[in-house]
């Protein structure tokens, strides 16, 4: 016998590939592993959460915890109670908003990570809105400063998408700069300009009552349905219609298939006659503006005002939720809910273990980032291997 | 009789399989040692795996390699070096900007300073040089050699590190008629020296000319093992496909219509800076197919682009239905609307998507057309009926629209790229490298649309580095050299010698 073990014996030769003969195309071109559907958007991503919470869990039990009782009370304080469910949703709606803005730049090929700034940038536009606005009536108003949220995380993401189009500027880099930009700008413009009259703080005047969104306990409680009180609000309904509407964008409608196309071979699209710099700037517009929902939950949601770092990295972690749920509307749901689920449980956890802090949250997210994205390849391998013995034996 | 010398290559029952793919089944090959042996396979055959097996690119799931009659197991492309084997692929596998002396002490260096290295590769050039009348100057910068010479470059680098048994894979895709004779005749020399050649192709004359035994094959599996004196083309043809093909295409005299597309003074300048197209100048009329002749990388890939609206001229008119083309009409979806079509060079990078299923890859281009849904959408439905619709029209297989693009085979990524460019009745037909990459079947199959289509009054221009199929295809021939048209024949009365001239560019005769 030659080879005993498939799943090591493909040799990886970056630099050769290349060389790989173009007529047995089918071998050499297929994906470096192929995995059934279900395996590969359900089983990987979940391999991969387990093993960040291994790691975790070690991290737990090396300053002196028990990674048990740990998982416990994080999921009591995440998922335990009304209150708990409402805050996690609350955490998850941001995740959704700027999951989906990463999701998708990336179908187009495009590294959005300016989702803080774009963010920054709608808290501003909604903010305005919401004040300059007031004296129109709330029915016009809520629809008006979400549409403006929507158009200021737009222009902010256009900007470095009709850069890259127009001269080569790399994305990654240019929305990289723009959220030092942006904040410097709300620091610029909250202390000297919009910020509230007589104030210390860099923030503006809290909105009138009916510029704000609903809470979720007074929307339901018409209904009968009792729930304490949480940060929870009308913006979750609208990043489910979010999810609805990207998955109809980007698998079911025409730009949708263009953006696709961009994203998955760019050669294709131009011989296809769609036009790279339209929609690499299309696509950097939605993403910015689906960014903006994160201004919208935490300003007109929460917040009823416009403060410094509201974004509080909510940005960067949507990179994570993208790669977790793999681009598709299902996963990053799933992934925004389970981010959720670490926020709120890891402030329950920190609380009632002071020494796991809020940090351990954001290493588990790190930890997660790792695995689900860098370390993807060594799951898949794992997995498909996993499954190759599960058939043959 | 005498006891058989021990041959230098032994493969027993070799097996690999890629995911659902079984690309090679239980093949045995004995290689005698000093010989040149050919083999001959349709794409995807298997030909390639399992070279790459024997070059340590993958390892076999079963089976065993004996080199000089020793068991080897071959891990890395470092173990084959080690077995004394070497490989030149398809793709060289060289760097371009540095010269030929330093490619070939890549891999080999012998210590962490150069000089050394450098010094006695040098020396040993300059032997394999005189020994093998490979003429080349080591200082000279790899990027700067034409396509035979760094083909030379990297047989000198595999003889270098002491190759016995040398591998090539389609070496002469690349190359003119011309070079690819120097280039046998350096085969026999090594074969003279002893060397065993292993000669990959798809060329059946090529292995009739220069080698000693030829295998056969199909489906992953070897069909035949043949000295090659006592067989045919035809019988070499056979085996591969498993049945009788028709080499020559079938075609009734052309009745050539009003001229469709004019070309004149059409010259690009690439972003180097080099003019790589340079004042072309033809006129195709419908009904009638023009072929260009050429080896690639000579212009023929930059003026099917220009017409294709891919890439912009630098000067020069193009005329579609007499009336010039203006700038912007000059991209891929007005061209379309306008009835050209085009089936691009490498349909796997411009074609077609390959992460796609193939229901998407069979609307690229068109995914604008109302019938694939109501408004901005796209309907699924429509798409995968579009889909399941055009796969039997033109034999898809396998016919299922859901499947991912890149698990279809070559051929059947062109079926689907053919299907879609022709399903739209076009006025004029740019294809580029109809059947590279696809196996006989499939061949006879897209050769007969393309003559059904000229038939019908469609005007096609055909641009493809196999020689055979533009003269077998074509009622005109171009022929194109340096960026530059360098002659025209009508069909039946070119012959290939000529043509190969003036691909070369030599003896421009009028």
């Amino acid at each position: 016998m030659l080879g005993l073990d498939p799943s090591i014996s493909r040799k990886s030769f970056p630099g050769l590939r290349c060389a790989a003969p173009e007529n047995d195309g089918h071998v050499m071109n297929a994906a470096p592993i192929e995995l059934p559907r279900w395996a590969d958007s359900g089983l990987v991503p979940l391999v991969s959460v387990a093993a960040a919470l291994l790691v975790a869990g070690l991290v737990v039990l090396g300053i002196g915890e028990s990674p048990i009782e740990a998982t416990a009370l994080l999921l009591r304080g995440a998922l335990g109670s009304a209150e708990g469910v409402g805050f996690t949703l609350y955490y998850a709606t941001n995740f959704i908003f700027t999951g989906l803005a990463v999701a998708v730049a990336f179908h187009a090929g495009l590294f959005n990570i300016g989702g803080e700034g774009q963010a920054t940038i709608a808290g501003i536009f909604v903010a305005l809105a919401c004040l300059w606005l007031a004296p129109l009536p709330g029915f016009l108003l809520v629809p008006l400063a979400v549409l403006a949220a929507a158009a200021g995380g737009a222009l902010y993401g256009l900007v470095p998408g009709w850069l890259q189009a127009t001269r080569g500027s790399h994305v990654v880099i240019t929305t990289i700069m723009f959220n030092f930009l942006a904040a410097t700008l709300a620091v610029y413009l909250l202390v000297e300009v919009i910020g509230k009259p007589g104030s210390m703080q860099p923030e503006t005047a809290t909105f009138a009552d009916h510029a704000i969104l609903t809470p979720m306990h007074r929307l339901l409680a018409p209904l009968g349905v009792r729930l304490p009180a949480t940060p929870l609000n009308s913006a979750f309904l609208l990043a489910l219609a979010a999810l609805v509407a990207v998955w109809a964008l980007i698998f079911r409608s025409r730009l949708g298939f263009a953006i696709r196309t961009l994203g998955a071979n760019p050669r294709a699209a131009a011989y296809a006659g769609i036009s790279p710099a339209r929609i690499t700037m299309v696509a950097m517009a939605i993403s910015g503006a689906l960014a903006g929902g994160l201004a919208v939950n935490e300003v007109m949601g929460v917040q009823h005002r416009l403060l410094l770092d509201f974004t509080a990295g909510y940005g960067f972690v949507g990179i994570a939720v993208a790669l977790m749920g793999r681009g598709h509307p299902l996963g990053i749901a799933l992934a925004a809910l389970l981010f959720g689920v670490l926020y709120q449980g890891g402030a329950e956890l920190s609380f009632d273990k002071p020494s796991i802090t809020r940090d351990m949250v954001v290493v588990i997210g790190g930890i997660v980032v790792l695995f689900a994205g860098a370390l993807d390849g060594l799951f898949r391998r794992l997995v498909a291997g996993g499954l190759r013995v599960g058939k043959s034996g | 009789m005498t006891i058989p010398p021990v041959p230098a290559i032994e493969l027993a029952g070799v097996s690999k399989r890629f995911g659902a793919v079984q690309a090679n089944r239980d093949v045995s090959l004995s290689v005698p040692s000093g010989s040149i042996h050919g083999i001959v396979g349709e794409n995807g055959a298997g030909k390639s795996t399992l070279m790459s097996i024997l070059y340590g690119f993958y390892e076999a799931d079963a089976g065993e390699i004996r080199i000089g009659g020793e068991p080897r197991r071959i891990r890395s492309p470092a173990d084959a070096i080690g077995c004394g084997i070497g490989m030149v692929h398809q793709h060289f596998m060289l760097v371009e900007t540095l010269s030929v002396v330093e490619n070939i002490v890549i891999g080999a260096e012998g210590g962490p300073f150069l000089k050394g290295g450098l010094a006695r590769a040098r020396a040993e050039l300059a032997k394999l040089s005189s020994d093998f009348g490979l003429a080349i100057d080591p200082d000279a910068l790899v990027g700067e050699l034409s396509v035979g010479l760094q083909q030379r470059v990297e047989i000198l680098k595999a003889l270098h590190r002491g190759a016995q048994i040398l591998i090539l894979d389609e070496p002469t895709a690349v190359l003119t008629p011309a070079e690819a004779e120097q280039l046998f005749t350096l085969l026999r020399r090594l074969k003279a020296q002893g060397r065993t050649v292993i000669l990959i192709t798809h060329k059946l004359r090529e292995i009739m000319d220069v080698t000693d035994r030829v295998s056969v094959m199909r489906r992953g599996e070897m069909v035949a093992h043949l000295a090659t004196a006592e067989t045919s083309p035809p019988e070499l043809a056979e085996a591969m496909v498993g049945r009788r093909v028709l080499l020559r295409v079938e075609k009734a005299p052309r009745r050539p219509g009003a001229p469709v597309l004019e070309v004149v003074g059409l010259s690009y300048v690439d972003e180097r800076g080099y003019e790589t197209l340079k004042d072309a100048k033809l006129t195709l009329h419908a009904g009638e197919i023009v072929g260009i002749a050429g080896v690639a990388g000579n212009g023929q890939s930059e003026l099917l682009e220009l017409l294709a609206g891919l890439i912009q001229p630098a000067r020069g008119v193009i005329r579609l239905d007499g009336r010039i083309l203006t700038a912007a009409e000059r991209n891929p979806a007005r061209l379309r609307k306008l009835g050209l079509m085009h089936v691009p060079e490498d349909r796997q990078k411009t074609g077609l998507v390959t992460a796609f299923l193939a229901a998407e890859s069979a609307i690229l281009g068109y995914h604008d057309d109302a019938a694939f849904g109501p408004g901005p959408f796209l309907s699924p439905g429509a798409i995968q009926a579009h889909a399941r619709a055009a796969f039997a029209a033109y034999d898809v297989r396998p016919a299922d629209p859901a499947l991912k693009t890149a698990k279809f085979s070559g051929g059947n990524q062109q079926k689907i790229v053919l299907g879609r460019e022709i399903e739209r009745a076009p006025k004029v037909l740019l294809v580029g490298q109809p059947t590279r990459g696809v196996d006989i079947g499939a061949i006879e199959f897209i050769h007969r649309r393309l003559v059904a289509l000229r038939d019908a009054g469609v005007a096609i221009l055909l641009v493809s580095v196999e020689l055979e199929e533009v003269m077998a295809l074509s009622d005109r021939i171009l022929a194109m050299c340096g960026g530059r048209i360098t002659g025209e024949r009508v069909a039946d009365a070119a012959d290939e010698r000529e043509l190969g001239l003036l691909m070369a560019g030599v003896g421009e005769a009028a």
